[in-house]
């Protein structure tokens, strides 16, 4: 038997030892880490227009020639030198809206039709959940979707990051007909709601709650936008309905 | 656990080749014999989780395998020096370190394949595998055996995930490594992927064929357990 002295050093030692080399290899691969946590966002905004790509140069090709990255106010007004990448949205989402810094992304298409990329941040049930949702140059009609989460339960929460879910979001509106914002709802089939079809996509049986968390989330993360939006439709009258 | 009295814990080539054949048992018992998934029955719920696809499957068995090796290795370096009545903690932070490591290197190297095994990497800590290994045979062997055993349980534990991995992702999806396998005219005629090889429960499924097959040939296991 060894004595309680030794164990004591030999736990301290065998302690400190291992902390030492995991500090050491958690340093020398963060910038690898923190490249990929890059990529996969490029990767995230790029689904959301529709395309799925996984080649790492491509994606950062695409998105460095078809990509302007801004920043917006809740009074539509663009604001100038910020880097939305260095954005929290974590912490935007809860401040006030006058305060609320917005990131934005704009797509432009092979035809040169623009795509309006908003990012979002909620909480779902076990964790945070984010998604980008991508509009049309008519800023009414969303053209795709693309969610994600932090740790939801498989098979129940964890279902918005499924394109089963994310398909439906095509096509649907977030302005009613009098021009009044409804966002996309996510809501039970059977719910009786006073909002039309457009403006519905179907929760998921037993993620009631991340279903929930991922209609406020739309809410509060689009209605921000609109003043911008009302600029740049009166700006652009050709693209206007 | 039998008491070894040798001196030091280095590795000692003396009189025993490097493959001798008691080495060689000891790496390809795992395989089949005293295999941790369908023997041992030790790793299932890793088994049940990440074999939708092959390329986690196959991740996950270099990762268990790249574990149960080292962790094997260093406990069977350091069998003489740890006191016993912390040897289970000591043991634990020995492989939570090389859990750990494997973690980081995925997300820095595979981030995709890091984000589909998700938690399951962490979770290699509480495999059942790697901590049985470390209490049943490096705290009582040599370090190259204790290698070796650890090798041979990894590529057990893979062989079972593989094997399910193919079986569920060819008759789930239709694919295997993300290939296409199953013809479009397949398809055109009517052929449906089967639904129910995505969920867990197929898995288990597959692991009771295979347990059944493999207590067919091998007689050896009949009255085992």
């Amino acid at each position: 038997m060894h004595s309680n002295r030794y164990t004591l050093m030999y736990a301290t030692a065998i302690s400190v030892l291992t902390a030492i080399i995991l500090a050491f290899f958690s340093e020398s691969l963060k910038p690898a880490q923190q490249a990929n946590v890059a990529l996969d966002k490029q990767i995230n905004i790029l689904r959301s227009v529709r395309l799925v790509n996984a080649d790492r140069k491509q994606v950062q090709e695409i998105f460095q020639r078809r990509v302007r990255k801004l920043v917006v106010n809740n009074k539509g007004e663009e604001l100038a030198g910020l880097d939305p990448d260095a954005i929290v949205l974590k912490d935007e989402v809860n401040k006030p809206a006058a305060e609320r810094r917005l990131p934005l992304y704009i797509y432009t298409g092979e035809d040169g039709r623009k795509y309006y990329i908003i990012p979002t941040y909620g909480v779902g049930l076990w964790g945070p959940i984010w998604g980008y949702i991508a509009l049309e140059d008519d800023f009414n009609t969303v053209y795709g979707a693309t969610f994600d989460h932090k740790g939801e339960t498989p098979g129940l929460g964890a279902e918005i990051a499924e394109a089963e879910f994310q398909e439906q979001f095509r096509g649907k509106k977030i302005m009613s007909e009098s021009n009044t914002f409804v966002s996309v709802r996510v809501v039970k089939p059977t719910e009786k709601t006073d909002f039309s079809e457009e403006h519905r996509v179907d929760g998921i049986s037993g993620g009631t709650i991340t279903s929930r968390g991922t209609d406020a989330m739309l809410k509060n993360c689009i209605e921000p936008y609109l003043a911008y939006f009302e600029k740049q439709k009166q700006s652009l009258p050709s693209s206007g309905k | 656990m039998a008491v070894e009295t040798a001196p030091a814990p280095v590795v000692e080539k003396k009189k025993e080749p490097l493959f001798s054949k008691k080495n060689i048992r000891t790496l390809r018992d795992p395989l089949d014999d005293n295999n941790p998934i369908t023997v041992q029955v030790l790793g299932i719920c890793s088994a049940l989780a990440v074999t939708v696809q092959v390329k986690p499957a196959l991740i996950m068995a270099l990762g268990v395998t790249f574990v149960t090796a080292f962790s094997n290795l260093i406990i069977s370096l350091l069998r003489h020096t740890i006191p016993t009545r912390v040897r289970i903690i000591v043991q634990l932070i020995v492989i939570a370190t090389l859990v750990t490591i494997v973690d980081q290197v995925l997300k820095a190297y595979m981030f995709d394949v890091s984000k589909k095994l998700s938690v399951f990497v962490g979770l290699i800590i509480t495999n059942c595998i790697v901590m049985g290994r470390l209490e049943a045979f490096a705290l009582a062997n040599k370090p190259w055996p204790s290698f070796l055993d650890g090798i041979g349980n990894g590529l057990g534990y893979g062989l079972i995930l593989v094997v399910v991995a193919v079986i569920r992702e060819l008759f789930g999806s239709g694919t295997l490594l993300g290939y296409q396998v199953v013809p479009q005219w397949a398809y055109d005629m009517g052929y449906v992927n089967n639904g129910l090889m995505m969920l867990p429960p197929a898995a288990l499924f597959i692991i009771g064929l295979y347990i059944w097959a493999q207590r067919s040939w091998n007689k050896k296991l009949v009255n085992v357990s």
